[in-house]
């Protein structure tokens, strides 16, 4: 479930990017992970683990968000998606290289922020950790939703993200939003970093089944709903336990991808998603 | 075709024929992985150079062409045989993909094939039995023809220049054939192609089929070339840097996976020296081509004319906005 | 003689929005149809729902006597039914005379058959003759999507004509042309529509391109016909003055 809640942000940031401005972003795995790296980083410089969240959601706004929309996205959103994709497929690569260069290619531990106390709850062993992260999320992606639906800012990035150039007519700064959008995501990440990696430790390619989960959990969820992607996320968590426990935890990671193959077949625009009619 | 580009294709030719004399063993096993390869990514640039359709598992059918060899092999079919099942499991599974292509859009389709190679992978991974699992296939055998074995690394290199040779001009004429066009119009505006008569369905998995037996075949050659496979090589994170071969010689251009493939393969090998940094070079490159030449390296020439033509309408602009002031 | 185009009781909802409430007409073999009425009055909503893009509610067509309403797009243009988009819809990579050609191949031979056919499938010449028609002859080989709007327009509508469909529909085929290039429209459509006795179904805002090219004209108000005339009919009827000018 907790796992669920953590592809869950990550798959937000995603459909968030996608929505505002038509990114396919290939490197979201590799987001999750720098900021991990930065964290881990920003302790051994003898900062807290907190002081360093603080520390690396600034820096991971400035250059995931800042940095990777004005150096990346803006030249290239003229050209259509696949030169982007690409481009964040070489970004990724960067990233990953970048990271086993300074850290080298060990799994290093990350500290967890709530604590390692098991509990018993009806029965069933659940970690602070667990719960922590599933509190976590739950504020977060409820304050999302809320800011979004209630504050001007927040409706006016989804006027964006529907409907660009009216958006534009209407006066409002679409460039802005979309550079809220992108530094939401990186937020997103930083968070999502710091509530993953004592799971899974830190590892310079651990963002690459971590997007892949993300990207499956934004589709099944329905790319045009933000809601979608925890619906997503959370499926694909649970799914993945149950099939862990019951069936062989071999095929665990198929569970995703199983669960994937059925709603693309089924439900194309995902689970939440609203149809997209082709347009004369 | 253009006396020029003819010429130009002899002289690679005679390149091609050449090369293998001048390098080292392992040089030469490496010009052979680039071809089989190029073999792979025409079949890739196919579906989305030239059908315009985002398709990201085409490792999973290099795996099958490599896999289906080699299970075969070693039960004492020949290679023929088995690169021939290979290719009609590839053919089977490119419609099978196709089939849901049609119904879902560009960007699902790019998450639906990579979600198809993870499975495909995750069966080669566990079901031992047959694949050997993680532990793979090992002593696959070089091909005979006619009681000759391929067995060294420079026959067996211009086996595998042969197979490309014929890959390469079987796809050239079918992109001068009216197909060509027709997936060009369906890659272009799927919506007028149809108003037109264009069968959409037939056409999308014709893509998906053809580019699946290409890297199929590619699968096979594969095999016989590093005679030990394991489910790595046909992994998701291929298929994306088959994906990026692709876009960065150049979509749509015939081409394209010719020089695309040669800069994947020979980039790591040439920035080794680099120890550890040529990844990330690596991805500099890539980041760096796609801003400066989003429609792959082979689009220069039309960008470069694209801003000749786009100066040349400045220049007109400023001269007619000149002389409508002096007339004022 | 029997008509080419016979749509019966047409009707399209979209939720509680009845975009066309029971439309029918015929259309004579050789004529030239005009289709106006105010915005929003379900003109496109109805060629849509015609050409396969949207499923009718109800209704039947009959395309010379035979049933095409459920057909698809593709089956359409198989039957000899030709079309033109309100926006701009060309091929924008290939060239003009590519563009031509691509919109006719489909209809020769087999998909099989085509694979062995030469690159132009036969249809060069034809190309050819349309580009001259058109007045696009110094633009044949460069790319589609280096032409100017009008252009592109003209090779947009030369595209529909070229596998001679005995129907053609044309959404808005003036919609931001300017006014020579609209006076060069109708007498193309009056040239093929003489040389090649096609019959053609315009949708058009142009009150002038209308009055002077069609031979009868459509009324559509609200999703329903408001009258069937000539174009002396239309203009004399005060009821049509007050839909476009009224409320």
């Amino acid at each position: 479930m907790a796992t669920g809640a953590i592809y869950a942000l990550a798959a937000l940031g995603f459909t968030l990017l996608w929505q505002a401005s038509g990114t396919i972003n290939f490197a979201t795995g590799e987001f999750v992970m720098l900021p991990a790296f930065s964290m881990l980083a920003f302790q051994a410089l003898g900062l807290p683990l907190l002081a360093s969240f603080a520390l690396t959601l600034v820096v991971a706004t400035a250059v995931l968000g800042y940095g990777f929309k004005r150096a990346i996205v803006d030249p290239m959103r003229r050209y259509g998606v696949m030169p982007l994709v690409v481009a964040t497929i070489g970004l990724a690569l960067i990233m990953r290289s970048g990271v086993q260069l300074s850290f080298g290619a060990q799994a290093l531990p990350f500290q967890n922020i709530f604590g390692y106390e098991v509990f018993s709850l009806a029965g069933v062993n659940v970690s602070a950790g667990d719960l922590g992260t599933l509190a976590v999320t739950l504020v977060v992606v409820l304050g999302l939703q809320a800011f979004l639906q209630r504050t001007v800012t927040g409706r006016a990035m989804q006027a964006v993200a529907q409907n660009t150039e009216s958006a534009e007519v209407l006066g409002i700064r679409v460039n802005r939003m979309i550079f809220y959008t992108f530094a939401i995501n990186a937020m997103l990440a930083t968070l999502a970093a710091l509530l993953v990696t004592p799971l899974y430790l830190a590892k310079f390619d651990m963002g690459i089944t971590l997007g892949l989960k993300a990207f499956l959990a934004a589709i099944i969820g329905g790319f045009n709903n933000s809601r979608g992607a925890l619906l997503g996320g959370v499926i694909i968590g649970v799914s993945e336990n149950l099939l862990g426990a019951y069936v062989s935890s071999a095929y665990k990671d198929g569970a995703a991808l199983a669960l994937f193959m059925l709603v693309i077949l089924f439900k194309p625009n995902g689970l939440l998603g609203a149809p997209t009619e082709r347009k004369v | 075709m253009k006396k020029i580009n003819l010429i130009l294709g002899m002289l690679s030719l005679v390149a091609l024929i050449v090369a293998p004399h001048l390098f080292k063993t392992y040089g030469v096993y490496l010009l052979t992985y680039w071809l089989v390869y190029v073999i792979a990514n025409l079949g890739l640039n196919l579906i989305v150079g030239y059908a315009g359709l985002k398709a990201l598992g085409h490792a999973a059918f290099f795996g099958i062409g490599a896999y289906s060899s080699a299970i075969l092999m070693q039960a004492g079919v020949n290679f023929w045989a088995a690169m021939l099942v290979g290719m009609v499991l590839c053919f089977v599974l490119g419609l099978l993909v196709g089939f849901p292509a049609l119904r879902v859009q560009m960007h699902y389709l790019a998450f639906a094939t990579l979600g198809l190679n993870e499975i495909i992978v995750l069966v080669l991974k566990n079901e031992e039995w047959l694949t050997g699992g993680t532990f793979g296939i090992s002593g696959i055998e070089r091909p005979g023809l006619f009681g000759y074995v391929f067995k060294g690394a420079i026959p067996y290199y211009y086996f595998v220049l042969a197979f490309a040779a014929v890959a390469f001009l079987l796809l050239w004429w079918l992109i001068h054939s009216p197909w060509g066009k027709a997936f060009t119009a369906l890659r272009d505006n799927p919506i007028r192609a149809e108003s037109l008569g264009v069968n959409i369905r037939r056409y999308t998995l014709l893509a998906f089929a053809i580019g699946g037996v290409y890297a199929g075949v590619a699968g096979s050659l594969f095999a016989s070339l590093v005679q030990f496979i394991d489910p790595a090589p046909f992994d998701v994170q291929i298929s994306i840097l088959m994906f990026l071969m692709v876009i960065l010689g150049g979509p749509g251009y015939l081409l394209g996976p010719v020089l695309g493939s040669f800069i994947g393969v020979f980039a790591p090998e040439w920035l080794r020296f680099t120890e550890g940094w040529y990844l990330l070079l690596f991805g500099g490159v890539v980041v760096l081509s796609m801003i400066w030449l989003p429609g792959g390296l082979l689009s220069l020439r039309q960008a470069l004319a694209a801003r000749r033509e786009a100066r040349a309408h400045e220049a007109a602009r400023l001269s007619a906005a000149a002389q409508a002031r002096r007339g004022a | 003689m029997n008509p080419i185009l016979s749509v019966k009781a047409l009707k399209k909802s979209y939720g509680a929005i009845q975009a066309v409430r029971g439309v029918s007409f015929e259309v004579m073999p050789g004529e030239i149809f005009g289709v106006i009425g105010p915005n929003g009055s379900g003109k496109t909503t109805m060629f849509n729902s015609m050409l396969g893009q949207i499923r009718p509610d109800e209704g039947q067509i009959f395309l010379d006597g035979k049933e095409i309403t459920h057909l698809d797009p593709q089956q359409l243009s198989m039957q000899g039914v030709g079309r033109t988009f309100q926006t701009l819809q060309v091929f924008g990579n290939m060239t003009v005379r590519d563009n031509l050609i691509v919109a006719a191949q489909e209809h020769r031979g087999t998909m099989l058959s085509r694979l062995f056919a030469p690159t132009d499938s036969g249809l060069g010449g034809k190309a050819d003759h349309l580009i001259d028609f058109f007045n696009l002859a110094h633009v044949r080989h460069k790319l589609a999507g280096s032409l100017s709007y009008g252009q592109q327009k003209l090779v947009d509508i030369a595209m529909a004509f070229m596998s001679d469909p005995s129907l053609v529909l044309l959404d808005e085929p003036c919609a931001g042309v300017n006014p020579r290039l609209v006076g060069d429209i109708s007498r193309m459509l009056k040239g093929l529509n003489r040389d090649r006795r096609g019959s053609f179904v315009v949708i058009e805002h142009n009150m002038d391109f209308v009055m002077d090219l069609c031979h009868r004209i459509l009324v559509m108000v609200e999703g329903e016909v408001m009258m069937v005339g000539t174009p002396a009919e239309v203009r004399a009827n005060k009821r049509v003055l007050d839909a476009y000018l009224g409320s």
